[in-house]
This record gives structure tokens, C-alpha cells and sequence, in this order.
């Protein structure tokens, strides 16, 4: 009885459900921001209009890119972690210390210029892959929960990023700027700009659009292809959703743990080099720090999804890039783009949940009425973990 | 003498689904009444109604002479109708009694919880309707017997004078169950009038004083348990006339298929719970293992399919020694496997159907390439034909299983094996929680595989499972194989003595 046009609720129901919580969480956090700036005095739109036509100016749009690379990488290793039910909090940790070594390698080494790169790149996925890795064994023999082991990860790979640039700089010059020896031009990641300026105007006021987010898109179409297209990636999946059933359908989940934290880790190693490689040419104090911590909020917001993901790096680097014109103007402090941030993160998650017990109620309905009887199940195990791991790709 | 409850003319409609339908149900004053019906027949609607989570569409809810209304649980609480619910709804780290009082405590002075107060009416309670429970102990630590105690010891200190059982008997093993039957006697004596769903038949035979039974959202028949047969129950419930399990000729192959040797495995506290196993499985063959639950068999269970290391012992897969082989290649060798818990061990119940059957054989085409590349649209077209060959009621193979109900996510997960034609079987429980019809339709299909050569391992505790299927049968109890019978002649009587463990005592006290 049952046709190839009931097989899935109707297309359009779908995509309202998938657009209903991410534009909800957008109303709801400018609302919130609406609000907080009343409260400080400030009229929220002229704030707003100004925020939107110099966040769609062309050097704006390239700052919002460059912004959101990082995010993305970052956000797509902690995602790695969360098809599998694993936290890995330790992409700050990886990445920080992955960037000052895969820094350190780069200047010491030369190489002809295509390839100097791929060495530099790949010393920085090893890097994050190995220091994510010792939170993975230490999971699968001591039983250690990751999120305990990549916190102090941290803290450790922070200390050691501190002790490797002031054992080799610790010169008794009084420079505040300790940075790794600069990167010669053969390892340097060549800018986007002329390929831009074919379709637009010329990149004015110094900007530059770093070529990293290249390596991030194709990041993410591995990731995507992975996930979804892969048997290692199904069963990385499988174990997320149901580490016994896993189990018994022949997935070890000891090894699974292991592979989700090597590749989180090989992610999260990029999260730094495309400042490294694209901006400083060193590593040095002006890094920026935090990008794991972000990253889990962009993974969350984009529900671990590669295009979700995107979305909502690219939504976070708007904000960024944009937030600066409030305080030049004096409409509103721009820390409330922060506020804008939390809001949206927070009325996401919640939004997700709400849809998706809507999708389930639908579709128990559907399968009930499919059965030409009886009543519709209640969802049976309404999974509480749906903003981590209910999402998938769609195929 | 009015009756304690009546339910008249109920109807409640879902979106496209009549699911209660002038359904009729009249319960007397100090009465066990059985509700009983198939899986979607209307009986978890018709409670939930009762007790005041869904709104009715038409009828009349009475209790003892007065009409009711209720919005909500709170309602029906009031009039003194309490719902143990299937799934049990405790926090496991609270105390016994902490859960007992939780949202109903008992206030002192300035707000404090009188928790000695609290534990003098717990404790007249359960002395009273003979119900013991360890007040201080968490709940964490009790068995699932004990769990359900506290349940029903939470709705009476609520005032509840009718109680809604939902299939009470569903997580309990047979002792647990002998257990329930007299406490629910005992409330019964003292005055509590039980409502009982389960669709058991042998349980609702021996328990009820009344059963109704309901099929596709009607009453079909009120009946007393001393007019029918089991048979008829069973009749009335499907509304046709039944297939039975009945052993044939026997289509055992000469080659071995699974052969254990010598088999002990530890639990995860190191006890062992299996103990020296020996056993062999025939192409064309199915060997029955009966058992009360508990006694080894997931454990056995779990080093057959390599998920737990042996101890001690051997196993060969078509002759070969499989004990170092992961369970990956077991499975690709062709070990098929129903678990006995299909939400646990089985499903992924937020993913899609058709990524729900390639688990287990996600290495294999069509479900996959080369071992690596998942192929979707193969997969889709497998699941679809595995969803009409098995008959599992779906709009398709894009729905998440959780959609479905319990019989359909069982035969899809034994459909999903045999579709694959495996060379051994390990089922464990097949048919629990599912309906008689659905049940039937499993029991069917093992037949054919094993007359296409099939070997089967059938772990049950299900007793015309267990003889009806079965070419041989072993019982497994407290770890060891206590006993060889032949289904041809046993009588579920004898095979019941023998799973608790009766029939072995009483020869050992007559060979001392």
C-alpha cells in the first residue's frame, strides 16, 4: 500500500522543519540583542542597518571569511567527535600546539613551494591527530573520560607552546613579541585576492583572503563523504547512535574511539595555519586563542552537518567582522555581538529539539498510518542527544 | 453492586486513525481485569484516556456511580486512579523512599520534609499489601522486580484505589512474575481493583478474574478466564484462526555447522556465568536452548559472537576455529543474530530504516562496495525488498525506526538477517513483545531457513517457542547445559520444571 511518494514526509514539510530553528534562533537572538541595547541606550536599528551594510562591503566579506575558516575546521574536528558521542574539548589544545610546531618546521625547513606547504600542513594534522590520540588510548585501556583527559590536554599543550617559544627565544632583548623564525615565501599559503578581483572590484584597505579556506571546503567535502558515504563513517555514526547495536554488528569500539580521535585531532591541527600561513608567517603572541572552544559552539549550531556547520561559521563571522563599525560610529558597544552569539547558540539547541520531536511525532504518524491501523507510537526513545547526534547528512 | 469503573462508549481519534472505537469496559469493585489485544489494538490509547493523558473524543468515563472528566493524570489521581507505567519512571539516584514521596512529600514545619513521617505511611503500605522494598536503598541498585514495587508502592501512597498496570509482566522473569501475581492477589484481597494490560495469554489466563479483549480499537469480547482456552483468547485477539508451532520431520544436515566446546565466560564481575559449554549446532537444524533469563545466556551469547572473550573453551564456525576472529569477520562469515533486546542490541532508532538493515552487513553488497563505499540507493532498494518480503508495515525505507511499532522493528531486524541468507543463526528471544500474528510470521520464516540448511541457535524462554521449533533442546541453567530433551515428547510442564531448575533437584536427590 505504500507508494514512493509517502515513503518520506513531503519535501516541502521537510525543508520548513529544517529551516524552522535556525531562523527562529536568528529573530529570537536580535530580539535579545534589541533588548540589551535599549537597556544601555542605544537605538537597536540604526545599530543594526549600519552593522549589515558594512558587514556586505567587500573587505568586510573577506574579513568575514578569513574569520570563519578557523571556525570552521575547528568546528568540523569537534563534530568528528560528536558523530561518535565523543567530546573533544581538546581542539584548543591541538591546534595551538599544532601551529607553533608545525610553525617551527616550516621555518627550518625548504622546500619547492607546492610541496613545503603539504609538509606543513600535514606536520600539523599529525600534530593535533597525535596529541588528540593520547586522549583516545587513554579512553579505550584506562577507561578515562575524553573530556576530563583533553582539558588537561590543554592546559599541558598551552604550557608547552609557552616553554618551546621562551626556550629558544629567551634572548636578553626586551622584545614583548616572542615569536617562531618566519616562514620562507615557499611555505607561505598564496592569497585568493586576484581570483576574487576577476568577478568583483578591486580588495582594497590591506585585506587579504587567505587560500586556507580552500583547504576548509575540501575539509568538508571529506568529512561530508565520510560521513556519509563511507562504511568506516557509518560505523563511526552507528556507535554514536547506539554503541551496543554497533558492537554487535561487527564495529569494534575501541578502534572507533581511537579513528574519531585521530581524525578530530588531524582537523583541528589546520585550526591555526591559516593565520600561521596566511597572515603572521610565525607563530607568535599575537595568535589567536579560543578557536576550539568556538568551534564547539559552531558544530552545535550547525548540528555536526558539513553545510550546517558552514552556515554557522560564516553567520559567526559576520558578526565578528561586522561588530567593529558599532564602536566606530558610537551607536552601541559591539560586545553585543556576543550577546547576539550566546543568544543564538542558546535558541538553536532549544529549537532543534522542539523540531525535532515535531519530525519524529510526524513521522510515527506516517508509519502508523501506512500500517492502515491502529495507534501512532509515541516516538519510542525520544533521544535526548538530539542536538548532538540527530542530524544527518542528507543523502 | 456498582462497579468501581466503567468506561462507555469511548472514541478517540488520532489524525487518519480510529485508535478506540465505542470501546466498552466494565470493571467490578476488587477485581483483576485483563485487557488484552495485539499490538495497535487500542489498549495503551484506551488507558491513556483513563487516566487522563489524552482527552476522549466521545464516551463516558465513570467511576464508582459518578461521571469524570479528567485533563490530566493529576485528575485521575484525584478520583483515585493510579498508572504503572510500562517504563519505569524513577530516579535511579534517589533512595527508595525519596522516590516513593517524590512531588507528593510529606511538609513539617517551615517546608521540611517529614521523612519520618514519610517512612511510617511507607512502611504501613507495604506491610499492609505485602510489598517489600528496602526504603534506603537507592534505586539504582534494585532489580527490576523491586523497581516496579516501588512504582506501585508510589501510585498507592498516592491514594490510588484502581490501578493501571501497562504490560507489568513485559521486564520480568518468571519468579518476578509468580512475584507480581500474588502481591496483585493480595492488593486485590484488600480491597484495590487492578486494571492489567498484557497480552500474554497464559499469564492473563492465570491472573485475571475478568478479561476484555480488544482488536483493531474494539471491544470484541468480555470474557471470564474459566470459559476459555488460551486458543480462543488467541482467536479473538487476531480474529483468525491460528497457525501452531509443530515439530516435522527433521531436515538436519549431517555437516556441523557451530560446534562449542567446552565454553566458560566471565561477567563483567569476573563471576563465572558460563560454565564449560559444550554443544553443536547441524546445517538444516535448530537447537533450542531454554532458559530462564540470568542464567549465562547473554554472556554465552556475547562470546559466541565474539563481543566477550571466553574464558575457556572452543568455538568452530563450519569447522573452522573462529575463537580469535573479531566479530566483524564472524558476522561476514555469516553469522546472523537477533538480539534479545532490540532496542539495546539491536536498532538505531533515530537513523533510517534502510541504515538500520545494513547494520550487521555494512560491508557487504548491496549495502556497500568494496567493503568501503556505502551504496544508498542499493541499500534503499534491499531495505524496500526486505520490507515486503517480511511484511514490515512502513511508509518506507527512509523512516527512522523508532517510528515503527514493536513487532515491525522486530521483523525488520529478522528479515534483515535472513535477507542476507546466513549459514548460522543466533536468535535470542524472537518473539518477545511481539503480537501472535507477528509472532507467527517469525516462527514461519525460521522454518523455511531451516529447511533451506539452515542452522539455528533459538535461545528462548518462551515454552511453545521452545517445543515447537526446536529439533533438539538443551537447558542452560546457572551457566551449565542441565539437561537434554526431545521437543517431540516433552511437555511444557516438564521443560518448565527443568528451566527453574525443579526437574535437576529432584534427580539429584534421587541418584543421593
Amino acid at each position: 500500500m505504500s507508494t514512493r511518494s509517502t515513503h518520506r514526509l513531503p519535501a516541502h514539510r521537510r525543508l520548513t522543519l529544517a529551516l524552522a530553528a535556525p531562523v527562529a534562533a536568528l529573530i529570537l537572538s536580535l530580539a535579545v540583542a534589541s533588548i540589551a541595547l535599549v537597556l544601555s541606550g542605544s537605538n537597536p536599528f540604526p545599530a543594526y542597518g549600519r552593522m549589515f551594510s558594512y558587514g556586505f562591503e567587500l573587505e568586510t566579506l573577506v574579513d568575514m571569511v578569513n574569520r570563519a575558516t578557523p571556525l570552521y575546521l575547528s568546528a568540523v574536528a569537534v563534530a568528528i567527535g560528536f558523530r561518535m558521542n565523543l567530546f573533544n574539548i581538546g581542539v584548543e589544545g591541538q591546534y595551538i600546539l599544532a601551529s607553533i610546531i608545525a610553525a617551527q618546521v616550516a621555518a627550518e625547513l625548504s622546500l619547492p613551494a607546492p610541496l613545503h606547504l603539504v609538509v606543513i600542513i600535514l606536520v600539523g594534522m599529525a600534530t593535533g591527530s597525535v596529541w588528540a590520540l593520547i586522549a583516545g588510548v587513554l579512553k579505550v585501556t584506562r577507561g578515562i573520560h575524553e573530556v576530563i583527559s583533553t582539558i588537561m590536554l590543554n592546559a599541558i599543550s598551552i604550557s608547552l607552546v609557552v616553554a618551546m617559544l621562551f626556550r629558544q627565544w629567551d634572548v636578553p632583548d626586551e622584545s614583548l613579541n616572542q615569536e617562531t623564525a618566519e616562514i620562507p615565501p615557499s611555505g607561505r599559503m598564496p592569497d585568493l585576492n586576484g581570483f576574487v578581483e576577476l568577478f568583483t572590484r578591486e580588495i582594497g584597505k590591506g585585506r587579504v583572503l587567505w587560500g586556507f579556506v580552500i583547504v576548509a571546503i575540501i575539509i568538508g567535502i571529506l568529512y561530508w563523504i565520510y560521513v556519509a558515504r563511507t562504511r568506516p563513517g557509518y560505523d563511526l555514526r552507528a556507535s554514536g547512535i547506539n554503541p551496543l547495536a554497533a558492537e554487535a554488528s561487527g564495529v569494534s569500539p575501541k578502534r572507533t574511539i581511537i579513528v574519531a580521535m585521530a581524525l578530530s585531532g588531524a582537523v583541528g591541527g589546520l585550526v591555526g595555519l591559516p593565520e600561521v600561513l596566511g597572515r603572521d608567517y610565525a607563530y607568535g603572541l599575537q595568535f589567536t586563542q579560543n578557536l576550539g572552544f568556538a568551534g564547539i559552539a559552531v558544530a552545535l549550531l550547525g548540528q555536526n552537518h558539513p553545510g550546517g556547520i558552514a552556515i554557522g561559521a560564516l553567520v559567526f563571522g559576520f558578526l565578528d567582522s561586522a561588530a567593529p563599525i558599532l564602536d566606530v560610529h558610537g551607536d552601541a558597544p559591539q560586545e553585543i555581538v556576543e550577546i547576539m552569539k550566546g543568544i543564538i547558540i542558546f535558541a538553536a539547541v532549544i529549537t532543534y529539539v522542539v523540531v525535532q520531536r515535531r519530525r519524529q511525532d510526524e513521522e510515527a504518524r506516517a508509519a502508523s498510518l501506512a500500517m492502515g491501523s491502529g495507534e501512532p507510537d509515541p516516538p519510542a526513545e525520544a533521544s535526548s542527544d538530539a542536538a548532538e547526534s540527530d542530524t544527518r547528512p542528507a543523502t | 453492586m456498582t462497579p468501581a469503573l466503567s468506561l462507555e462508549n469511548i472514541t478517540k481519534r488520532f489524525p487518519g486513525v480510529l485508535a478506540n472505537d465505542r470501546v466498552n469496559l466494565t470493571v467490578a469493585e476488587g477485581e483483576i481485569h485483563a485487557i488484552c489485544g495485539e499490538n495497535g489494538a487500542g489498549k495503551s490509547t484506551l488507558m491513556n484516556v483513563l487516566y487522563g493523558m489524552l482527552p476522549a473524543d466521545e464516551g463516558r468515563i465513570v467511576v464508582r456511580g459518578d461521571e469524570v472528566h479528567f485533563r490530566s493524570p493529576k485528575d485521575a489521581l484525584a478520583a483515585g486512579i493510579g498508572m504503572v507505567h510500562q517504563h519505569f519512571m524513577l530516579a535511579d539516584n534517589l533512595t527508595v523512599l525519596e522516590n516513593i514521596i517524590l512531588g507528593a512529600e510529606p511538609t513539617g514545619r517551615g517546608g521540611r520534609i517529614d521523612f519520618a513521617d514519610a517512612r511510617r505511611r511507607v512502611t504501613e503500605l507495604g506491610d499492609a499489601y505485602g510489598l517489600d522494598v528496602h526504603l534506603d536503598e537507592p534505586v539504582e541498585n534494585l532489580g527490576v522486580g523491586e523497581r516496579q514495587r516501588v512504582e506501585i508502592i508510589k501510585v498507592l501512597y498516592r491514594g490510588a484505589r484502581i490501578l493501571i498496570l501497562d504490560e507489568p509482566t513485559s521486564v520480568l522473569v518468571p519468579h518476578e512474575v509468580e512475584e507480581l501475581f500474588r502481591n496483585m492477589r493480595d492488593m486485590c484481597a484488600r480491597g484495590e481493583t487492578i486494571v492489567f494490560i498484557d497480552h500474554k495469554l497464559d499469564e492473563v489466563l492465570e491472573i485475571a478474574d475478568t478479561i476484555t479483549v480488544l482488536r483493531a480499537g474494539r471491544t470484541v469480547a468480555t470474557v471470564k478466564p474459566d470459559e476459555v482456552t488460551p486458543r480462543d483468547l488467541a482467536e479473538l485477539m487476531v480474529g483468525s484462526e491460528l497457525p501452531t508451532p509443530e515439530a516435522r520431520t527433521t531436515t538436519a544436515q549431517d555437516a556441523v555447522s557451530l560446534q562449542v566446546e567446552d565454553l566458560s565466560v566471565l561477567d563483567d564481575d569476573e563471576r563465572e556465568v558460563v560454565k564449560g559449554i559444550s554443544l553443536e549446532v547441524r546445517r538444516g537444524e535448530i537447537v533450542g536452548v531454554a532458559g530462564v533469563e540470568g542464567n549465562g545466556q547473554i554472556e554465552f551469547v556475547e562470546a559466541l559472537l565474539g563481543i566477550r572473550e571466553p574464558s575457556q573453551g572452543r568455538v568452530l564456525l563450519e569447522g573452522a576455529d573462529i575463537n580469535e576472529w573479531t566479530v566483524r569477520r564472524r558476522r561476514e562469515a555469516g553469522i546472523g543474530y537477533i538480539p534479545e533486546d532490540r532496542h539495546r542490541r539491536g536498532l538505531l532508532l533515530p537513523a533510517p530504516l534502510w541504515e538500520n538493515a545494513m547494520c550487521g552487513h555494512q560491508g557487504k553488497a548491496p549495502y556497500s562496495r568494496k567493503g568501503f563505499w556505502l551504496t544508498p540507493k542499493a541499500a534503499r532498494n534491499k531495505t524496500s525488498e526486505l520490507i515486503a518480503a517480511f511484511d514490515v508495515r512502513t511508509p518506507g525505507p527512509d523512516v527512522a525506526a523508532h517510528a515503527l511499532s514493536g513487532g515491525n522493528q522486530q521483523k525488520l531486524i529478522i528479515g534483515r538477517e535472513m535477507i542476507m541468507t546466513p549459514n548460522l543463526l543466533i536468535a535470542a528471544h524472537p518473539t518477545r513483545g511481539i503480537d501472535v500474528g507477528a509472532q507467527a510470521a517469525v516462527w514461519e520464516t525460521l522454518h523455511q531457513a531451516r529447511e533451506q540448511g539452515l542452522a539455528v541457535l533459538l535461545i528462548s524462554a518462551d515454552l511453545d517457542e521452545l517445543i515447537g521449533l526446536s529439533d533438539r533442546l538443551l537447558v542452560i541453567f546457572r551457566g551449565r547445559i542441565s539437561a537434554a530433551l526431545d521437543p517431540r515428547t516433552v511437555t511444557p510442564r516438564e521443560l518448565g520444571a527443568h528451566m527453574t531448575g525443579a526437574a535437576t533437584d529432584a534427580e539429584e536427590l534421587q541418584h543421593a
